[in-house]
Formats: structure tokens, sequence, C-alpha cells
């Protein structure tokens, strides 16, 4: 396939207005030692050909489903969202530097921002960032910016990967990184902070689920100068205390779960609202109202004195886009569903992780619950028969690993290992549930629970 | 577009919380089972109060959704030469091929996403053979992110052969793209700036001053945001190297010579790409784009985990990089937009991919001619790739060009960058406009030079036909209203 509508003869013209002999003749600029170097590429495909290899592809997948968790989940998205997001116009159009034929894309944003705001009660949030992780990382450089101190403090109930990222983007800037392990309830224990911490950074709900008491956090965090960043579902603050009620100076995180499909991982986008005062510090593209000159209402991208394409080096990030489109439809899917809706689907998501989490325990299976959790959990499970203690970390992870795969392997798609580093001396695994999840989805899941892990599995297999 | 008469002034375009209605609804959730939630989650975790989210029927939620969209300039639907953003078509079969992926989650078991491994390796094989690089990272979720990602991975580099407490500085051209001064500030690193010669190419001279043992990179685009291409890359290759530091390719114009030279035998180390300009994956207003890092072999232990390697007759994810800077990214990177990218290079194969880059130098070369008959100036007159810079005649603004540009009904070209040229104007037709479309976007820079000099006034004036006018944006950064304000609509 060709995209290009040149004919012969176009090209023939072309060439003449600009008096060049050939096509190849307009690469003459590039030495001719670099020239048509072998490249390795299959020969072109017709559309036909290509959705067949693109379903082919696709086929060889299992769909997932709602049980699967870990910092994004399947959640209802109206069909009216995919219609109105994918129109052209939102599609395809580049970044609002022109605002007067770009107002849809910059209202739009206006919305976002303010949803955001509404949802996390601060009111400053900016237009969207990659990712909740790499938006994390941005709000822990937020602090290290304001507070001018260099060292942070992270919940190890923040999602693994996130803290991944948050290590990648502070080790250069010799930042030094503090990691504070959950407690034996599985979340973070009271803490001590220091007057070198520039940010305490807590996830709520955690990683594993649990609910973390957030306001004597942010308050330890404010007794020793330091910002409190929360790093939220926001789907969760349909039902949760959103962050700026318990005194959370920056609310970040990644929102997948209002309005975006999994798609692997990506793309999905960031957040981060912040308090007045970290106004000057807020990373990426930022919406304003204003006037036009006939006074109507009017908006456009500003405070671009922070940005890099003014500021170059002295920028507040290298950030140059937004996530605009998957944060298009967020909004639209939070236009949708309103305040009801939101509560509902969080509402949805609590009772049925719930009730898993009692038809688990009803079969015996070992769920943690010593600390309330959302709308996912822990289970652990004994599938070797061997005692439990001589199975080191790697062999733990191990074991979780492979009870995840037997349960696919029963085409049930449920349960991310628990990493070894939360240090339970069982396998674990994460299970989740949204308002989606059937009573069906849940009945297979138990089924095939008991295929993978044996009653006859020593005393472990169930209490 | 609406067209609107100019003195009549028409009510505020609505906000969709100005729509609302307590107690309307659109989309409503499966019914929740019963539950007590003050139990379930605890008193003290339970929201107070509501968020002031939208309330509206389905059908105001379309309509407004539709006519913000209507009150908006996109490819589809409007000429759009933005230099450097490569505002290409985006076809519609890539929207279909990757739906039949939205429901894969990333920590499902990896034998059962073997097709997804499947094409993120095809194409970690793809993109690497068309830049000459020989291992790919997909991670990076934009350009700017797999710039901060390929200066990561130099630092790591330096830093293994204990050369990071010396190396310091990262060598940029001034024409370059903000991301790159900001990029290496946010590795650590200070920045330089090497000036642009004459002939709108890195000045040799001045570049061989600025090398020195404390270089670790030297970030180029080539050909550079003036649309020339850097004839002596070779020797700033070499010269690079011979001090040491490692060279970066900002790939933000590789759809100029994609298919037909390669960055990687121009001797860069490091590559980004950008799928949303030269593998035309939709631009969405602003992203979500997508930035995959290439680089040669002795940076891969560098790389971001995980890559995807085969794995007997299947796939799997390789975390296996001891020396990896780690992740820059949650999971696989924004996987929609690779599937899409994986789409386009294998519908076009090499010889549709030659194209591209033949026809977008060819449609950049006329346009520019004629733009030049037109009575624009050329700073850096002569061939040009996919881009070209060119300048109002003395005394015309460009921002008022661009602006009577927008009542033509056709969008501007890039406007004040690079900043090495006064008043620039960076023009970047792509390959997927025909020479009609060129023919009818030279006439109307005539014609607003034309109506330019007839009457100055009334340009500076414009626009006048679109949904708003000419913003007040000093009193939006001094007086910045961020969210909608609930109490005064009430």
């Amino acid at each position: 396939m060709n995209y290009t509508p040149h004919t012969e003869e176009d090209v023939t013209r072309a060439l003449a207005a600009i008096g060049a002999r050939s096509v190849d003749d307009l690469f003459s600029a590039i030495p001719v030692e670099l020239l048509d170097p072998p490249i390795d590429l299959p020969s072109g495909m017709d559309e036909v050909s290509l959705l067949a290899r693109m379903r082919q592809l696709a086929e060889a997948n299992a769909r997932s489903s709602t049980l699967m968790g870990g910092g994004l989940a399947k959640h209802f998205i109206p069909s009216v969202v995919q219609h109105l997001t994918m129109q052209s116009e939102f599609v395809t159009a580049y970044t609002p530097y022109q605002p007067e034929v770009s107002q849809g894309i910059l209202q739009a944003t206006f919305e976002y921002q303010t949803m955001m705001s509404e949802l996390t009660e601060l009111p400053v949030s900016n237009a969207s960032m990659y990712d909740g992780a790499s938006a994390v990382a941005e709000a822990a450089l937020v602090a290290v910016r304001h507070t001018g101190r260099e060292r942070v403090l992270v919940s190890a109930g923040v999602h693994p990967e996130t803290r991944e990222v948050l290590a990648t983007y502070l080790g250069p800037l010799d930042i030094e990184l503090t990691t504070v392990a959950l407690d034996d309830r599985l979340s973070t224990p009271r803490l001590q902070v220091g007057n070198d911490v520039a940010a305490v950074l807590v996830q709520q709900p955690n990683f594993l689920g649990y609910l973390e008491d957030m306001e004597p956090l942010a308050e330890a965090a404010h007794a020793a100068g330091a910002l409190f960043v929360s790093v939220v579902d926001p789907l969760s603050l349909g039902l949760l205390r959103p962050p700026g009620s318990y005194g959370a100076d920056v609310a970040v995180g990644d929102g997948q779960t209002i309005g975006n499909p999994l798609y692997f991982g990506g793309p999905h986008f960031g957040f981060m609202v912040v308090t007045e005062q970290l106004l000057r510090q807020l990373p990426g593209r930022i919406v304003g109202q204003t006037v036009d000159v006939d006074g109507r209402r009017a908006f456009v991208l500003t405070l671009q004195a922070r940005e890099q394409h003014i500021r170059r080096a002295r920028a507040k990030s290298n950030i140059c886009s937004n996530h605009q489109l998957t944060a298009l439809m967020a909004t639209v899917n939070l236009a949708a569903l309103g305040p009801e809706g939101l509560c509902e689907a969080a509402t949805g998501s609590v009772a049925a992780a719930h009730q898993l989490a009692d038809d688990l325990a009803g079969e015996g299976y070992r769920v943690r619950r010593e600390a309330n959790f959302f709308n996912e959990f822990v289970i652990e499970l004994d599938t070797v028969e061997s005692d439990k203690d001589a199975l080191d970390p790697v062999e733990l992870y191990s074991a979780s690993r492979a009870a995840a795969s037997a349960l696919a392997a029963r085409g049930v798609q449920a349960g991310i290992p628990v990493p070894s580093e939360y240090g339970l001396n069982r396998p674990a695994l994460l299970l989740c549930a949204t308002e989606l999840t059937s009573a069906e989805e849940r009945r297979r899941l138990v089924r095939a629970m008991s295929e993978v892990v044996p009653v006859s599995a020593g005393t472990g297999g169930r209490r | 577009m609406k067209r609107h008469p100019v003195l009549e002034r028409e009510p505020d375009f609505p906000l969709i919380f100005e729509r609302s209605r307590p107690g309307r609804r659109a989309a409503v959730p499966p019914a929740a089972a019963d539950i007590d939630l003050a139990a379930a989650l605890g008193d003290n975790q339970l929201r107070q109060d509501p968020p002031r989210l939208p309330e509206v029927s389905e059908l105001d939620l379309v309509r407004h959704y539709t006519q913000l969209a209507h009150r908006q300039f996109s490819i589809d639907s409007h000429v759009y030469p933005l230099g450097s953003c490569t505002m290409k078509y985006n076809p519609k079969v890539h929207e279909e091929a990757v739906r039949d992926f939205q429901d894969l989650h990333p920590y499902q078991a990896q034998e059962t996403v073997q097709g997804a491994l499947e094409l993120l390796f095809e194409l970690q094989h793809d993109l690497a053979t068309l830049t000459g690089m020989d291992a790919m990272s997909l991670q990076p979720a934009a350009g700017a992110h797999g710039e901060l990602t390929g200066i990561l991975i130099i630092r790591a580099y330096h830093r293994s052969r204990g050369e990071d407490e010396r190396r310091r500085v990262v060598l940029v051209p001034d024409s370059a793209h903000g991301t790159n001064p900001a990029t290496a500030a946010m590795a650590g690193y200070r920045v330089v700036e090497v000036p642009t010669g004459r002939d709108g190419q890195v000045d040799l001279d001045a570049f061989r001053s600025a090398l020195s043992p404390s270089v670790a990179a030297v970030m180029l685009t080539n050909p550079n945001t003036l649309g020339i291409f850097e004839r002596n890359i070779l020797e700033i290759s070499r010269l690079s190297h011979a001090a040491g530091a490692q060279l970066y390719y900002d790939g933000a114009n590789l759809n100029a010579i994609v298919g037909r030279a390669r960055p990687g035998d121009m001797g860069f180390d490091v590559v980004h790409l950008n799928l949303h300009k030269t593998f035309t994956t939709p631009h969405g207003g602003g992203g979500p784009g997508t930035g995959p890092v290439g680089v040669k072999g002795h940076l891969r232990g560098h790389l971001p985990v995980p890559l995807i390697r085969r794995d007997g007759n299947g796939f799997a994810f390789d975390y296996d990089l001891p020396a990896s800077i780690g992740r820059v990214r949650s999971f696989y990177g924004n996987f929609g937009n690779l599937v899409r990218a994986y789409a386009y290079i294998r519908s076009l194969g090499l010889e549709g991919l030659r194209a591209v880059s033949g026809m977008a130098v060819l449609n950049a070369n006329y346009l520019q001619e004629r733009m030049k008959q037109a009575g624009y100036r050329l700073p850096f007159d002569g061939r040009c790739m996919h881009e070209f810079v060119a300048q109002p005649p003395t005394g015309l603004r460009t921002l008022d060009l661009a602006k009577a540009l927008l009542d033509e009904g056709v969008h501007p070209m890039t406007v004040y960058f690079p900043m090495v040229v006064k008043e620039a104007m960076m023009v970047e037709p792509t390959e997927t406009e025909s020479l009609e479309t060129l023919d009818h976007y030279a006439e109307l820079l005539g014609k607003v030079l034309e109506s330019a000099r007839e009457d100055p006034e009334r340009l500076a004036q414009a626009p006048f036909s679109t949904p708003v006018r000419r913003l007040d944006e000093v009193t939006a950064a001094r007086r910045p209203i961020l969210r909608f304000d609930f109490k005064e609509s009430s």
C-alpha cells in the first residue's frame, strides 16, 4: 500500500518545476556511501492481506478478563465514548498551537482539568502526561524543585514499576530514593520523616489493593516540611476521600481506569493535580481560559514559560506533549457517567471484589484482609508440597507465576504473581474485580483455582 | 467550519458543566450487589461530597463533543503543513487493525499473549533495520521521552567506563528542538549550543572547538530543523567519537530519508523515533505519541527493560540486561501505537517507505519553489529535504500572515521556529498531499501577501472567520483560570 497521491505525470511536473532530473536526484546532499543500504523488510501488503495478518496476530492472544488488576483494570466504557473521541478532528489534529482553530481540543482539555480537579479536590491540573509511572516521577521532581531537598521517601505500596521509573528519573540527578516497607497488614506503617525529605509518596489503594491511612501519613510529611504526593486510582475517587481532603499537595496517577481500554498497557495517560502554590512548578501543558478580541470566552495553552520550547535547558521538564486523545476519552467517559455513574462503577468494583474474596475464603483459601481493600486483594496459595520455609523468594515467585499460568491454561486470566519484595512466605496472587465482573466469572475462577490448588496439597492447600 | 459575522457577537460556546442538570444521566454501569461500604472500606475512607461531574443525557453529550470537534482544524479536514510535525494522512485501516488488541492485559501469562509479543519482536526488527541500529526499545511514550531514555543510556555508558564524572556536557545545535537541551538538563547535563553556519548546517569549526573530553553526547537532527541534510555528518561522527562522545540522533525528521539512508550508517550511536511522525500514528491533538529508542551493540545492555526476545518457538520478555537504565514507563510502552506503526511498515514495505521519503522531499521542494515565486524569502535558498524554512518579505509579520491563512480555511505552517531564523515559517507538506493541494496552498500564500500589502491594518486583525478570534494570551498567563468556576455559574 502507499498513500501518496502522485501520478507519474505529477512527478514529472514537480521535477520540472524545481529543475531536478529525478526523485533520486533530490537526495544528492546525502554522501553516496550512505545511500540505499540493505534494509531487511518484507514486501508491502494490500489492505485485505494486512488485516488478515493483524487478525492472525490478535488471535494468537487470549482475551483478558476483569479479574486482572495491578494498576490497570477492565472497567465499563460506554459505547458513546469511542464514537465521540474517534472523530477525525480529535484524532488527526496537532497540539493546539493556533488556538483560533483549536477550540475543540482546548475546551475539552479545560473540561478535563476541571474534572480532574473535582475528583482530587486539588485546584490545578495539567493537560495530562504519558502514564501514571512517569507522572509520579515528575511529581517527585516538583517536590525536589519546590523544597530544594534531595531525598524522596516512597512507600513499597506504590506500584513496583512506578518505583522503577522513579529510580530511573531520580538517579541521574543524585536524588536519594528510600523505600518504606509495608507492615504485616500489607499497608504503609506510620512514618518517621526526616527534615531532608522533599516528598513522601504513598499510593491509595496501594499496589496490593489495601487502603492506606492517608491523613496521618500526610501530616508526618508536612511536619517535616516535605510535600505529600498521593498516587491514586481516579475511579476509586468516586467513593474514596479525595487527596485534597487529607492534605495531599500533589495527586498523580494513571487514568486508564476512567475510560481507556487496556491495550496491553498503553496508551493511557498520566494525570497530575497540585495545590495553587505549586502551579509554577507543574510540568507539562496547561490550558487556561481567556477572551478573544471580541470578548468571547476562549481557551489557550498558557504558562508556557515553564516549557521546553520557550525555556529550553531551563524548562521544568522536557515533556513536550500530553496524552490528549486518551485524556479526552476520560473526559467524555466521566461526562457520560456523571457523579452517580462514577460512584456506581466504584461501588460495583468494591462489591464484586468483596464477593470474590468471600467466595474464595468460603472455599478455605487464605485471603489477606487484615487491612480493608478496595477492588484488589492478595490470596496466598500452597501450591507446593515441600515445606514453605524451604522456598526462597525466587522459588516463591516462580510458584506464584506457575499458579497464574495454570489458571490461564484453564482459560481463566486472573491473578498477578505478587513480587517477592513483599516478603510473603507463600506463593501469592493479586486478584481484582470490577463492576463488570459477573457471577459466572467469579465461579469460573473459584473452579479453576480448585484445580490449580488441589485439596491434597498438604495442610496448606486449604485452611 | 462555521463562519461567524464579525460584529455580531455570538454567546459563548457552553462548557459541558453549563449543560448539566441535576438528575440527568447518560451511561449507567451494571448494577452493583448490595454492600455496606462503610464496613468494607472504613468510615473514615469515604468521600463526603461527590465530584461535580456533568449530569447530561447521552444526546447532550453527543452534541457537545460533536460541536466541539467542529471547532477544530485537523488533517482530515484541512491542509496542515506544520514543519517538523509531519502532519501526514493517518490511515483508517490502522484503527481497525488495533481494535482487536484492546482487551489484552499487560500482566497476562506470557503464553497467552504470544501474538502481541510476536508483533513487538517484529517491530523491534523493522525499526532496527530501517535505522541501522542493533537493538530497539519500544517503551518510551513520546519523542521527548525517547530523548530522555537515549541520553540516560549514554550517561550509563560513560559511567560504566568511569567517565561520567568528567563528561558533563551535551552539545546541541542552536537550531535544535527545545526538547534536546531540556532533555540533557533533565539527565543532569550542562548544555552547550553550537551555532548554525551560513549554509544552514552545523558550523564545523565551531563544532570542532566545542568538542572536548568533557563532552558526553552530541545531539543532532538530520536532516536538521531547517530541512537541510548535514553533509558533514561523517566528519561530525568521526570527530565526536575521537573525542569519546556518543552521537545522538533526534529522529523527528527520519521521514525525509526513510528507506534511503540510515542514521546507524552515519555513525549515530543512539536514535529515537517519533512513530507519530514518520510512521503516522495519529497525533491525537497532542498525543499519545511514541518514541522508540535504538542503539548500537555497545549500548544494548543499557536499554530499558524488558525487550522482547525469541524463546524457542515463541517469544518472551527479556529482563536480562544487568546494566539497564531501568524502566522509563510502566508496562511495554504505548502498545496501541506500536500496532499501528507495525501495520504501516508492513503494509508499505520498503518500496512504499521509499515512496514516502521520495514524495515528501519532492513535495517540499515543489512548495518551496512556489512559495518563492509567491514572494516569500528563503534564507537558505537551495534544495531542501522534507521541509524548508521561509520568511515573509521584510516588514511583514509571520504571525499576521499565519492568522490570515486561517481565514482562508487552511492551517498555517509552524511559525517562529527554528529560532535561528527571524520570522521563521517552517513548512512541511508531507508526501500525502497532492500537487493540486500544494498549488492551492501556494495561491493562498500569495493572496495573503497581497492583502497584507493592500491593507496591513486589517491583516493585523485577522482572523475574522474562525470560531474565536485572536486571544488575550497575556491575561491568560497573568491571571490563570485553569478550571471552571462552579460558584459563578450557580
